[in-house]
């Protein structure tokens, strides 16, 4: 019987179909990008089918459509203004990829777009991006107030505008890493544990009542692992929010 | 314990190894014959998200799905949920203001009401103390007139009275003059003189 125990073979990226290599880059449709469709068709058939009544009493399906808008919208004005709300099919559309993304890698055998910091790190300068796009758009150079605290003592400038710009630039870093590292380190707990499940069994008697713990272990990690999934969309959402109002508002 | 050490094992030396220079992903090899965990180079790939040869198909479909994404969202699903929500609102806002109106409209309906409901009891009172007024002034002079007739009645009657008394008084003079001479004659047997008679029965009328 040969156990294969690799808690790392559930990253693993493989073409479905090989689009070959156009330009000396390899690309393909790999189970990655397979997802990915799936996640965009189901947000878009969850909010699109929820809501297919209009009706003026929401039912549950469209309760949750409602809800999933009013949270992010709430979030982006409570924390960016009203001016933010510009950005709320941008916030909505992170936070609904990146929740998807971490529940449907929640299904068993399943594979999760957002434990790749590739994707992580893409989905982080997309945000990034519209803060020094939008920033520079709308105010110029004034833009770079957001670096210039105010009311500091002008010996300690140059170390303040530092600090800012360093804190900055660690942004997306700590975007991607935070939403990255969690979901991979969960998801390897997850398997690692299992894995003892499975090798516990196989020793006998004593193991199999052993197997007790991990499988225990397992079940917490799980429920752990639904409320980090969600969490870290959250937290994506806010943190993208927190730095739009940035853009919207230099300076301190 | 040795299998536990393995997986983190693992873990660990797939994160501290370079991203390599690996040949296409899926080629990796999994001997998995004995229950252990096979080491980093069975995927022949190192640690699967530090793959560079994966990260060109990963951010192109990323970039397709999540624009895709955008573009669904924004156009289409969330305003309608946006519709929705503002109907509703708007739906809410109507009603309230609808039974604004309304309230508004009964309570103007409940103070005409008491309005008229003053108007006319005070002009109920005022009907009943005319009514009542009028009713003492007729009965005033009905009891006038009756009063008139009846003081004209009674003074007929004392004049009428008056003329009978005189009137039997004089009879009574006669019968008494006629009474005493016939009772003279009786007791004496003779005729006494009438004036006499007269004189004598004057006398005793007018004591």
């Amino acid at each position: 019987m040969a156990v294969e125990i690799d808690p790392i073979h559930q990253f693993q990226i493989h073409n479905i179909v090989d689009l070959g290599a156009p330009g000396g880059v390899h690309l393909g449709f790999t189970n990655s990008a397979a997802f990915m469709v799936g996640i965009v068709a189901a947000i878009f058939f969850f909010l699109t089918y929820a809501t297919r009544g209009r009706t003026l009493v929401p039912g549950r399906l469209q309760s949750m459509a409602e809800l999933s808008y009013e949270f992010v919208a709430s979030t982006v004005r409570s924390t960016a203004g009203n001016e933010g709300m510009k950005f709320f099919p941008l916030v909505f559309s992170l936070f609904m990829f990146v929740l998807f993304a971490n529940f449907v890698g929640m299904i068993p055998y399943s594979f999760t777009v957002t434990s790749h910091i590739v994707v992580t790190a893409a989905l982080a300068l997309v945000v990034i991006g519209t803060v020094i796009i939008y920033g520079f758009a709308r105010h110029g150079t004034h833009f770079l107030h957001l670096f210039v605290p105010s009311g500091v003592p002008a010996f300690l400038l140059p170390f303040m505008v530092v600090i800012e710009l360093i804190s900055f630039l660690s942004r997306p870093i700590s975007l991607s890493l935070r939403l990255f590292a969690n979901m991979l380190a969960g998801h390897i707990a997850m398997k690692v544990f299992a894995g003892f499940i499975v090798m516990m069994t196989a020793g006998g008697v004593a193991g199999f009542f052993g197997a007790v713990l991990p499988l225990a272990m397992v079940v917490a990690l799980t429920a752990l692992e639904f409320l980090v999934a969600a969490l870290q969309a959250y937290v994506f959402a806010v943190l993208t929010c927190i730095y739009l109002n940035d853009a919207l508002h230099p300076g301190h | 314990m040795s299998e536990t050490h393995g997986p983190a094992g693992t873990f660990i030396l797939a994160q501290t190894s370079p991203v390599p220079e690996a040949p296409a992903p899926g080629t990796g090899t999994h001997s998995g014959v004995e229950i252990g965990v096979p080491p980093a180079e069975a995927h022949g790939s190192g640690f699967p998200p530090f793959d560079a040869t994966t990260f060109p198909s990963q951010l192109i479909w990323l970039a397709i799905t999540f624009v895709a994404l955008y573009l669904l969202m924004s156009r289409i699903a969330l305003p309608r949920i946006a519709t929705i929500l503002e109907e509703r609102h708007d739906r809410i806002a109507d009603d309230i203001e609808e039974a604004g109106k309304l309230k508004a409209e009964s309570e103007a309906a409940a103070m005409a009401y008491e309005q008229a409901l003053t108007g006319a009891r005070g002009k109920a009172t005022t009907i009943a103390s005319e009514t009542r007024d009028k009713l003492a002034g007729e009965a005033e002079t009905s009891r006038k007139a009756l009063e008139a007739e009846l003081a004209a009645k009674l003074a007929d009657a004392e004049a009428k009275i008056a003329t009978t008394k005189t009137s039997a008084m004089a009879n009574v003079r006669g019968i008494a003059v006629d009474a005493a001479g016939a009772i003279v004659n009786q007791l004496t047997g003779t005729e006494p003189a009438p004036q006499a008679v007269e004189a004598a029965v004057d006398k005793a009328i007018g004591n």
